[in-house]
């Protein structure tokens, strides 16, 4: 690693170690720990839709399975939360295992891709709301036990960095994809599937161990979503904002890149802060803004935050 | 009796929410067809509309269907200027980015409704809203009935328009070859936004239509669209008779799977015929060209 790049790291990381501590306000801790953990999920959804081009619309069946998978766990089941996360974590593997099985099986690409996985997450969120099991209508409550074995804790900081850790974990496999066979294989198949194929990469298994690697991710941001609010309810964990939400980052600060996502989600989550600053608390204001820095950063850098810094770069 | 006492109602009841599907569908299947992309700002556009009918007839006292002939034309062209001012040159002619632009226009119109006409749910009174015709089997709400038939005729319109227009042959021909559709002096900029004009014209002609027995809330539009994506999907790709026929059948799935498992799972016929269907026949059941 050149050194510039090693002291950029340490800076970076010593930063987002103090940052919660920058400013004594619960206010300040909520943003980064929110902005973090919808990081997490853009850096997920990142592995299969950015490197592998596979646009998944539908990744809120990964981190409702993770929300899900570990509230039932402990509420029905009496697991304890560090046995039901890792647990929650498979769950969401194996729907990623069977959701990529089948629409990869039978050759789903593009916007039929993007509306298979959009009808699997209605179809859990339909599901789970129907029955007495998974709380019905009315969600599920876990119960207040603030001790480590639960995966409770009594300070906030612990959450934020636990969140960090998430987006830390996630960076870390996205370096991995970017530096390995498996990775570049995958950015064939996104590139050329067609020619990728034609050179002898078994396409199906490349693609398949993308969308478990990335569901897995995502169902560890959703345990971490269940832990964090002891609470899920069927709207907002299979909900499909939780969809757009997990695509919005990456698609913003620069698809298929490995800080694209992180640096996507402050961006709009500052910008979301900054508009409620400014204007007050007004509803669906944080979201305009967000859909048409979507639609200006399509129209004019297409490659995202990443991309333009890039460019920037390249022209000083 | 009995049994089919309960059925026949349940089957004309989906018949006339098939009915709705099949309009809201009309215009989301033109645009697919043609464009070959997803518009996620399809149910937006249905829930902007449904609010336009209802101020109509709430501040000037117009009825929704004298509204049909205001809003058709002006969302005619708020389509035609949304794809040629915002979605062509944001998407720069790439469908995986098209997608992400109508995603983009959703949240904003979403949102925007929602900052300015809260999320509370309106309804608007119409003297003819609980007539109803007797058909000695089953009553069918008179508005619905009129849906009905609207959703026959504006299929078979759209049909028409598609066979026998010059533009209508235009649009054809770039769904089958846009290059070659160029190549032989079609505007192809003005094909999409004409496509994408006419597709939104429809959606407000859905909400005129859906008003009378329906209610309006920001979030209404969600409840449409990927039914109307099933529909279009089930359908085959620009098939206007494949819309109407999936919308029905749709309808039909639908109030039988509620009758049968029970009010909250009705949709899931639905979504499951949706996976179904992309998984083994992508084409749809009438799509005789390949995707």
């Amino acid at each position: 690693m050149n050194p510039r790049l090693v002291v950029l790291w340490t800076v970076g990381l010593l930063v987002a170690l103090a940052l919660p501590h920058a400013v004594a306000s619960n206010a300040w801790l909520n943003f980064w720990i929110n902005t973090l953990m919808f990081a997490a999920l853009g850096i997920a959804w990142n592995v299969l839709g950015g490197y592998g081009g596979q646009s998944s619309f539908g990744h809120a069946v990964f981190f409702g399975t993770g929300a899900y998978g570990t509230a039932v766990l402990q509420i029905k089941l009496g697991v304890p939360a560090l046995l039901a996360a890792p647990a929650a974590i498979g769950l969401g593997a194996l729907v990623g295992l069977f959701i990529g099985g089948v629409s990869f099986r039978y050759g789903l690409r593009g916007s039929y891709f993007a509306l298979v996985t959009l009808a699997f997450a209605e179809v859990f969120r339909i599901l789970v709301s129907s029955f007495a099991f998974t709380g019905a209508g009315f969600g599920m409550l876990i119960p207040l036990d603030q001790r480590p074995i639960n995966l409770q804790f009594p300070s906030r900081f612990a959450f934020y960095y636990a969140a960090l850790a998430l987006v830390g974990i996630g960076l870390a496999a996205s370096a991995m994809i970017e530096r390995s066979r498996f990775g570049a294989y995958l950015v064939a198949i996104r590139e050329n599937e067609e020619a990728a194929k034609a050179l002898g990469i078994d396409v199906f298994r490349i693609k398949l161990g993308a969308i478990v690697l990335s569901a897995a991710l995502a169902a560890a941001v959703g345990v971490f979503y269940a832990q964090y609010l002891l609470f899920v309810d069927a709207g907002s964990a299979f909900g499909p904002a939780i969809s757009v939400e997990a695509l919005l980052g990456p698609i913003v600060g620069g698809a298929g890149t490995m800080l694209g996502p992180l640096l996507g989600a402050i961006a709009l989550h500052g910008l979301g802060e900054a508009a409620k600053a400014a204007m007050g608390p007004q509803p669906g204001l944080n979201l305009i803004l967000q859909g048409l820095l979507l639609i200006l950063m399509l129209r004019f850098l297409p490659e995202g935050l990443i991309g333009a810094i890039r460019r920037w770069r390249g022209h000083a | 009796m009995g049994e089919l006492g309960i059925v026949v109602p349940a089957v004309l009841a989906g018949l006339t929410t098939g009915a709705i599907y099949a309009l809201v569908a009309l215009g989301l299947t033109l645009i697919y067809g043609v464009l070959h992309i997803i518009n996620f700002a399809h149910g937006s556009l249905l829930m902007l509309a449904l609010y336009a009918a209802f101020f109509l007839k709430t501040l000037w006292g117009i009825d929704p269907y004298a509204a049909v002939f205001v809003l058709g034309p002006a969302f005619f062209a708020l389509g035609y200027v949304l794809q040629r001012g915002v979605i062509w040159p944001a998407s720069h002619g790439q469908d995986s980015m098209i997608l992400m632009v109508t995603l983009g226009l959703s949240i904003v119109i979403d949102n925007l409704a929602l900052a300015l006409w809260t999320s509370s749910t309106r309804t608007v009174d119409l003297p003819y809203a609980f007539a109803v015709i007797d058909l000695k089997l089953a009553l069918i709400p008179l508005p619905r009935a009129v849906a009905f038939v609207a959703a026959l005729a504006a299929a078979g319109l759209l049909w028409l328009f598609l066979a026998r227009t010059d533009l209508g042959r235009a649009i054809r021909a770039v769904a089958k070859e846009r290059l070659g559709a160029q190549l032989v002096g079609i505007d192809v900029r003005h094909v999409y936004a004409m496509c994408f004009g006419l597709g939104t014209a429809c959606v407000a002609v859905a909400a005129c239509l859906l008003l009378p027995t329906f209610y309006v809330t920001p979030q209404v539009g969600h409840a449409f669209v990927l039914v109307a994506f099933t529909t279009v999907v089930l359908g085959g790709m620009g098939s206007m008779e494949g819309a109407l026929i999936g919308g029905l059948v749709l309808g039909v799935v639908e109030t039988l799977c509620g009758l049968f498992l029970g009010e909250s799972l009705g949709q899931i016929g639905i979504f499951a015929i949706f996976i179904l269907i992309l998984l083994f026949r992508p084409t749809g059941l009438f799509g005789g060209k390949s995707a």
